[in-house]
């Protein structure tokens, strides 16, 4: 599975877990579960499966 | 006399947009102390491409945030980041940003068209960058875009109005506000947008790049002001040929 395209091993780690080892709050980010958008109150149940794709965005600067 | 514009529900007195592309905290505070921004844009990125920092710790809360969709290539990508920027929890304001190109960065006006009909239909209050073009701007007012956002000049170049007769075009025959994006470059040409009859005018790198930039950012909200009431009160007539004394042609001691 991959996570804002780097290779990561599934460890049994919810959404949530893994946005904490990051240092992210549920709070700052979006999350994308194969192209869809996770909804904020499946962060904590969902634990990644090999071959999903995450990523995990936040805002910042941007604009002319 | 209240003069506001409004965007989708929202409606402003500030013209100015701040751009967040060159970023800091300075800048953001001269924008909102200095020139008055309600409106600020943002993009959305990956969170491990940068240092863990919040850019909305920096935004007070009466400001709107206007998510862009730079880094799409076309409408596909476009939808799919207004969709992450909705998710983040800031409301429904989305700039659709679509560049194919990444010399020139210019905005695709067809993928932008086809990008603001989904979104707006979704109940986003788009707000499409785009080349002024009119044929484009009739499209993205049918497909139900907030305003329309024609380039000055390129991104980032501090070019000022080169696609001036073009964007007046759009502002004459668009019934939605035109907000002069991308490439203004001086107070002046934000003041010469304005007479023209913009509804707005966004800047970043003007400010960003100049060496006071409380200083520039006043000057800018100075400029987007007077060019305002310019434009409310009707300039006056330029005579084709020769002049017309404003002073009594009578009583002349001689």
């Amino acid at each position: 599975m991959k996570v804002n395209g780097e290779k990561y091993t599934p460890d049994g780690k919810s959404i949530e877990e893994i946005l904490k080892e990051r240092g992210l709050t549920k709070e700052m980010v979006a999350v994308e579960l194969n192209e869809k958008i996770l909804p904020k109150s499946e962060y904590g149940s969902y634990v990644p499966k090999e071959n999903d794709v995450i990523e995990i965005v936040q805002f910042m600067g941007g604009g002319c | 006399m209240s003069d506001t514009f409004k965007l989708g529900e929202k409606e402003f007195t500030s013209r100015f947009i701040l751009g967040s592309g060159k970023y800091s905290v300075d800048l953001i505070k001269a924008a909102v102390n200095e020139a008055h921004a309600q409106i600020i844009t943002l993009s959305v990125r990956r969170t491990n491409t940068q240092k863990h920092e919040n850019i909305l710790e920096y935004i007070p809360d009466n400001v709107t945030l206007l998510p862009n969709t730079s880094g799409a290539r076309n409408a596909g990508e476009a939808v799919r980041i207004a969709h992450l920027a909705r998710e983040l929890g800031c409301g429904d304001f989305v700039k659709i940003e679509i560049m194919g190109d990444t010399k020139y960065l210019l905005p695709d006006n067809n993928e932008t068209i086809k990008a603001t009909e989904i979104l707006a239909k979704e109940g986003f209050t788009v707000l499409p960058y785009m080349y002024p073009d009119l044929y484009a701007a009739r499209a993205l007012r049918d497909a139900g875009a907030a305003a329309v956002m024609p380039l000055a000049s390129p991104i980032g170049s501090n070019r000022g109005l080169s696609t001036k007769e073009f964007i007046q075009i759009l502002i004459d025959e668009i019934d939605l506000p035109v907000i002069v994006d991308a490439g203004i470059g001086k107070p002046s040409e934000a003041a010469a947008a304005m007479e023209m009859g913009a509804a707005a005018v966004m800047s970043n790198t003007a400010i960003a790049t100049s060496e006071n930039i409380p200083l520039m950012a006043s000057a800018f909200a100075e400029a987007i002001s007077a060019g305002r009431k310019a434009f409310l009160a009707g300039t006056g007539r330029v005579l084709e040929r020769g002049a017309e004394s404003s002073d009594p042609l009578l009583g002349f001691l001689r």
